[in-house]
């Protein structure tokens, strides 16, 4: 593969060497990425309020700045502020390391996240591998702390951290697996590319099993983020607030930006592996904005909005879910979405085999090939979901729910 | 196969691995066991192979106050046994106090005040309890449904007596002060309110499956295990037995009334489970606002309070026992008088500490978030406990 077209290239111009590419490297990429990551949490958190109070009849935050969109600054100030506690008993230096743990293993994920066509720190051929291999440093990170911090209730916080890790990154790395084996590459720029042209070409909609996948990578990405009903390590009502009870200001701070940070980096996983990346999924649209400084903007744009659409997702289910439990999570995560992703994997190979889209070239066909059979799945979710939702409705109704039974 | 949702997990296998129990101190400052409670768990891993109460943190000599203070006094403490339901406990003691006057009549209208403060107030007890409850088992969204409908609650009781909590408003011989018309009227507007919003407690929660999962086939509580603790109020109900002496042992004016008693019926596991003693709880609230609105509709006008009381409270000589249906259980008073105006002795039966002393009971063998599952489901108030 050639070197492809970055952002560093296009800052310095393409014949500039080793050390000029190393330190534009960190000029454009990893200080602009920090503050990027420092973005998406205020955002973030302010989202996370603004739509857990509007789910619970609730304003939320209103005084500091409009709507209340400075309060994180705020409270940020706030936590720096703060004395910085270690308990006497604990481990000091572990600690202290544990949440830039937690907060490096995260970060290191952007590293692969594209932001639009070229805007993107490294095009690694085995992006989606080497997302896969740090998406648990974090855990490390997690686990270190309960450890560090000499508490029982933080011990059980990363304990069932680490029961979550080998639990959900199986089903996670078979929802890979189904992509990659789909896109032949395991490129993150690669896969998005595959994804050219019209909404039907989204990995997505490639197939019945890739809905599946999508599925089983969000579930398990949601215990990755530790977010409801996956939020066990910190399970504020069991384990007080598990790993991080010792923790204060400003080291208990990273490790909420960690978790924000990680929200957004699954999200736009998703985005990329499933949801055509930086395409809008319209082709004459793409078409015209085409490549170049428009399309870096548009795509960064469209990659964002749809990896914050995600990431409010997942909000809404923390909202809305209770939290289930430990021995449930490995029952969820072994037993039921492990062997759906092996069938996945399987269903999707065989499906490609026997039924290859045409949808795949990348020369803007594709809408005829896919039509009939995202058609069915369509029908198929919409008649599934209008059955759950009837269903609900009877039971939620007693006079129905009589009616049913008798 | 052990399926998911059993309350039995599967027996750890013999393996090379050492694991060691370990002594885990869960309160006295826990977010969830619902005050100053403290239980000593000794788990293998997760599991709670062995549990021990302790209770005390919230001693305030409840009993002994009441025998230096006069009698209208004491109610003013009854209020912070179980601040959720303090027209009940207010009730119940004013009842035992006015058992001790041998010919005392207590005008109708303060009696239907009476039961109408006190089952909106079992409302609004019960909409913590499930609300808090949702909050255990780690969904906040309801807790913050059921505060929304509880501020109502105490918004009219605030119009009734000036205060969102500790009432000190049922007093001996009838009310402390008069209800009028733009009361009843807002009381009646609760009334169409509140129904149709205690569909979205269903929606939200009941019928979450995460939630029938924590909580069905968790903390069974058999029938006969709860009759030997002295369980009383909806964990005993949530076990199968029809007992509720509004209508076994009908006080006050609660046998004009046409209500149900809702009872567990092991409608999604075991009947005694976490499950039916929620259930019971959410069915409840609907049975009171029935008999909230039948008392209202035929709420007579007259005194609030009786004419026979008046000046400093001095009950003959004698002693009586009262107990009432409290939002969490049988609620008792028993008080001796000498003639003065101190009771000689109070002594309160209070319903979260027989319910709580089952604890350890039914949570062998279980897991550490299915304990706070059991407490929740329990719904202690500590300050009933400790006294």
């Amino acid at each position: 593969m050639t070197t492809p077209y970055t952002l560093v290239d296009w800052v310095l111009g393409d014949g500039a060497g080793w050390l000029a590419r190393f330190i534009g490297a960190i000029l454009v990429w990893a200080v602009p990425i920090t503050g990027f990551v420092s973005f998406v949490g205020l955002l973030s958190i302010w989202l996370e309020r603004k739509i857990s109070a509007h789910i619970q009849c609730r304003l939320g935050p209103m005084e500091v700045g409009p709507h209340g969109a400075l309060q994180t600054v705020a409270d940020g100030v706030k936590l720096l502020a703060k004395e910085d506690i270690i308990p006497a008993d604990a481990d000091r230096i572990l600690f202290a390391f544990a949440p830039m743990l937690a907060f490096a293993g995260t970060i290191v994920g952007f590293a692969v996240v594209p932001f639009g066509p070229g805007l993107i720190v490294a095009d690694l051929d085995i992006g989606l591998f080497y997302l896969a291999a740090v998406g648990s440093l974090e855990a490390i990170g997690v686990i270190a702390a309960g450890w560090a911090s000499n508490n029982k209730w933080s011990l059980f916080g990363s304990v069932r951290a680490a029961t979550q890790v080998v639990s959900y990154e199986i089903p996670m790395g078979l929802a890979f697996v189904t992509i990659a084996a789909l896109a032949g590459t395991l490129s993150m720029v690669g896969i998005v590319e595959q994804q050219q042209g019209w909404i039907a070409n989204w990995f997505l909609f490639r197939n019945p099993f890739t809905w599946v996948a999508f599925i089983i990578y969000y579930i398990a990405a949601l215990a990755e983020c530790k977010r409801a009903p996956f939020d066990l390590p910190e399970a504020e009502s069991e384990l007080v607030s598990g790993f991080h009870t010792e923790y204060s200001g400003m080291r208990f701070a990273i490790f909420f930006l960690a978790e924000y940070a990680q929200m957004y980096v699954v999200s736009a996983v998703a985005a990329v592996l499933f949801l055509g990346g930086w395409y809008t999924g319209i082709a004459p649209l793409d078409a015209a904005i085409g490549g170049g400084t428009a399309g870096m903007v548009v795509g960064a744009g469209v990659i964002v909005t749809k990896s914050f659409l995600l990431v409010c997702v997942q909000m809404w289910l923390r909202w809305t879910l209770p939290r289930i439990r430990l021995d449930q999570m490995m029952y969820l995560c072994l037993k039921v979405l492990m062997p759906f992703g092996m069938l996945t994997l399987v269903g999707s190979t065989v499906w490609e085999h026997f039924l290859p889209s045409p949808a795949i070239v990348k020369d803007g066909g594709g809408w005829t090939g896919n039509t009939v059979m995202t058609g069915v799945v369509v029908a198929a979710i919409g008649t599934v979901a209008l059955v759950a939702y009837v269903r609900s409705v009877i039971r939620a109704t007693p006079s129905l729910r009589a009616a049913s039974n008798s | 196969m052990n399926a998911p949702h059993t309350n039995t997990p599967a027996a750890a296998p013999s393996s090379d691995v050492r694991s060691e129990e370990m002594l885990l101190n869960m309160g006295p400052q826990h977010p969830s066991t619902h005050g100053v409670f403290r239980v000593v768990i000794r788990t293998d891993g997760e599991i709670v192979l062995d549990s021990e109460s302790h209770v005390g943190y919230l001693h305030r000599c409840f009993e002994k106050h009441c025998e230096s203070v006069s009698f209208l006094q004491s109610v003013l403490y009854t209020d912070r046994l179980d601040y959720l339901t303090s027209m009940g406990n207010n009730l119940a003691f004013s009842m035992a106090v006015e058992r001790l006057y041998p010919d005392l009549k207590i005008p109708e209208r303060a009696e239907h005040i009476r039961v109408i403060c006190a089952e909106l107030n079992r409302i609004a007890s019960h909409l913590l309890a499930i609300g808090t409850y949702g909050m255990d088992i780690g969904a906040i969204t309801p807790f913050l449904y059921c505060f929304r409908d509880r501020e109502k609650i105490l918004s009219i009781f605030e119009s009734i007596c000036g205060q969102r909590l500790n009432y000190n408003y049922v007093r001996p011989g009838g009310v402390a002060y008069d209800i009028d018309d733009s009361m009843i009227a807002a009381i009646k507007d609760f009334c169409g309110y509140f129904r149709p919003k205690a569909q979205e407690y269903d929606d939200l929660l009941s019928n979450n499956d995460i939630f029938v999962r924590r909580t069905a086939n968790v903390g069974v509580l058999p029938k006969d295990l709860a009759i030997s603790y002295g369980v009383t109020g909806p964990s005993l109900r949530g076990s199968g037995l029809k007992r509720d002496l509004r209508r076994d042992a009908p006080y006050s004016i609660y046998d004009r009334f046409k209500f149900d008693i809702p009872v567990g019926t092991g409608e999604k596991g075991t009947l005694g489970d976490c499950y039916d003693r929620y259930m019971v709880r959410v069915r409840e609230m609907i049975e009171s606002l029935k008999i909230v609105e039948q008392a209202v509709a035929q709420i007579p006008d007259g005194p609030f309070k009786s004419e026979q009381l008046k000046g400093k409270l001095r009950p003959p000589k004698g002693e009586s026992f009262v107990r009432v249906e409290n939002s969490r259980g049988e609620l008792g008073f028993y008080v001796i008088s000498d003639g003065k105006d101190v009771a000689a002795r109070v002594k309160c039966r209070a319903p979260s500490f027989h319910n709580i002393s089952l604890l350890s009971d039914i949570s062998k063998g279980c897991m550490i978030a299915d304990m706070v599952a059991i407490i929740g489901s329990l719904d202690i108030v500590m300050g009933e406990v400790d006294r």
